[in-house]
């Protein structure tokens, strides 16, 4: 698999969870996108934490404290170089991209969005990118806006367009839709929102692990990810939020480390990025993240896109090969996720004769029922690709479906 | 451990493929819907029970997978002609032998239901296999909807 670039050769050797069989037979794992395995590297790095340098951050003065406070904060410079993003404390550690999407609907809700303002976000939108929404509406009296998307799974971009106008507060949309696999031209509709006036959300959760997220190339106001998708542990997650837009901002959460001073009478705010980062953070979960993202620059973007899609390209040719296998989407631009339908079989029990055959794929909705409406089906089979996986995998997947198809037959 | 013994036996694919009791009838004294949020499986479930309480007929539709499906048309096979507390009875019967595979389970009064005794082994599917059961004791109870997640 993939001759022509050795980066990824021995990778599988550096994920553990990669060593078991599962029902007895070899685990192919095609569920990255519900969430990746996890390098050595990264387990080491938060065990490193556990076990050299368990303490709080940020108030001890001894020395346990202050290396845990250091790796903290290298953590955060880690994301913010990642990111690209202008200044460290632009950078909001949070439980993942659910988390902090909800931070902005309520920070920047409060600061921005009254009645008859409105939001816009497109059809292909996780849940987490759509309730969020839903409840500002609700606290604010928003408008929503949904931008659609076509038979192909792209974001209708003429309909897009025409949404925005000058009540468009925000526009909120993913870089890669977990569901189809679509890639958004982020930059684009990015400037299309701005020029309407509008401040833009990205949802990376999808994108920071296959693709280079620069938030000052992209111009982005907001980007949002979670650790957990990216190599890193579950649990934690970012904001990137613009100074400016970060500053003006209410907080949202009260507690410890938000604060400078606290008095009955009157609380005075700690400065970015601590307002919006209440109480005793995910310590180890953000060294690991760092570790992940470390790890993830290591390899090199290049690397893993041209992995990736060499992949995707087998995956594709072998599924469409398959007599009765149905691809859902067939977007203009696709990163590894392919969501397909068997013959009459549920996805469900599909899932379970694949996991059998140690085959893990996601069956179902994918937390996005709009994009399942949009095709007219109930729930899919997900099959996502990430670097560890190859040919392998592909062949397993293969046999694994024509196995159900058997007993199905 | 075997998918096509433990799980997808031929009664099951069978009554999958051409569910029994199937359809919306023109009288039910009883309805309730059985959804599965995670799975997108949604069902409703009639039953019409006459005035000694015996469940006279009994009819579903909807969608989901091939153990929710088989599972409905199965139950509504053995629902049909009893009490509604002998119902009641064989949902816990029901339940014991898919959740507790130790239990001391009395396979003959399940008859064909028996077919879901290797259920357990396959814990996230154990919800899809009861799925219409909460149906129809929540039809039973007054309720309207069930679901399992
Ligand atoms: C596109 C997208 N957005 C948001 C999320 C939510 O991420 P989390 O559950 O880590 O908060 C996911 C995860 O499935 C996703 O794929």
């Amino acid at each position: 698999m993939n001759g022509t670039d050795t980066t990824l050769l021995d990778i599988r050797d550096r994920f553990p969870c990669l060593e078991q069989q599962v029902h007895g037979k070899r685990l192919a794992y095609l569920d990255s996108a519900a969430t990746a395995l996890k390098p050595a590297c990264v387990i080491d790095a938060v065990t490193q934490h556990y076990t050299q340098e368990s303490a709080n951050i940020h108030r001890g003065v001894h020395h346990l404290s202050e290396k845990a406070t250091a790796s903290f904060e290298a953590a955060r410079e880690t994301v913010r170089a990642h990111l690209n993003a202008a200044h460290t404390h632009e950078i909001i550690f949070t439980s993942g991209t659910t988390d902090s999407i909800n931070l902005v609907a309520q920070a920047f809700g409060q600061l921005e969005i009254g009645k008859g303002d409105e939001i816009l976000i497109t059809e292909m939108e996780h849940h987490s990118n759509i309730v969020p929404w839903q409840l500002l509406r609700e606290r604010s009296g928003a408008v929503l806006r949904v931008a659609p998307i076509s038979d192909d799974g792209d974001v209708d971009r003429e309909a897009f367009r025409a949404s925005l106008n000058e009540r468009t507060k925000l526009v909120a949309f993913t870089a890669v839709s977990n569901a189809l696999g679509t890639v958004n031209p982020v930059a684009e509709m990015a400037a299309e929102a701005h020029a309407a006036g509008a401040s833009v959300l990205v949802d990376a959760a999808q994108g920071v692990p296959v693709q280079p997220m620069d938030v000052q190339a992209l111009d982005c106001d907001f980007l949002a990810f979670s650790g957990h998708k990216v190599f890193g542990p579950t649990g934690i997650g970012v904001l990137y939020g613009k100074e400016g837009l970060l500053e003006a901002m209410p907080p949202v959460k009260g507690g410890g480390d938000m604060i400078l001073s606290v008095t009955f009478e009157k609380t005075t705010y700690n400065a970015l990025p601590y307002t919006f980062e209440a109480g005793t953070a995910h310590i180890a979960g953000a060294i690991g993240l760092g570790r992940a993202l470390e790890f993830v620059s290591e390899l090199g973007y290049a690397a893993i896109e041209t992995h990736e899609a060499a992949i995707l390209a087998d995956a594709f040719e072998a599924l469409q090969a398959i007599e009765g296998v149905r691809l859902v989407g067939t977007p203009s631009r696709r990163k590894g996720i392919i969501s397909f339908l068997v013959d009459e079989i549920h996805p469900h029990d599909l899932g379970t004769i694949l996991d059998q055959e140690g085959v893990a794929i996601r069956a179902g909705h994918h937390c996005a029922q709009p994009v399942m409406a949009h095709f007219g089906v109930p729930a899919t089979a997900r099959a996502s690709f990430s670097l560890y996986n190859n040919h392998d995998d592909i062949d397993q997947l293969v046999a694994a479906i024509q196995k159900a198809q058997e007993i199905f037959g | 451990m075997n998918v096509s013994d433990d799980l997808y036996q031929e009664i099951i694919l069978d009554h999958s493929r051409s569910p029994r009791h199937y359809g919306c009838p023109l009288n039910h004294t009883h309805c309730a819907a059985g959804r599965n949020p995670l799975c997108g499986d949604e069902y409703q479930v009639y039953l019409t029970l006459d005035e000694d309480g015996v469940i006279r007929d009994a009819s579903f539709e909807g969608a989901g997978c091939a153990i929710s499906k088989a599972s409905t048309s199965l139950m509504l096979e053995q629902l049909i002609g009893k009490h509604h507390e002998q119902a009641r009875a064989l949902f816990e019967t029901f339940h014991d032998m898919v959740t507790n595979p130790g239990g001391d389970h009395d396979t003959k009064v399940l008859g064909k239901l028996a077919a879901f005794s290797g259920i357990w082994k396959f814990p996230s599917r154990v919800k899809c296999a009861i799925l219409c059961w909460h149906a129809v004791r929540n039809a039973l109870d007054g309720k309207t909807t069930a679901s399992t997640e």
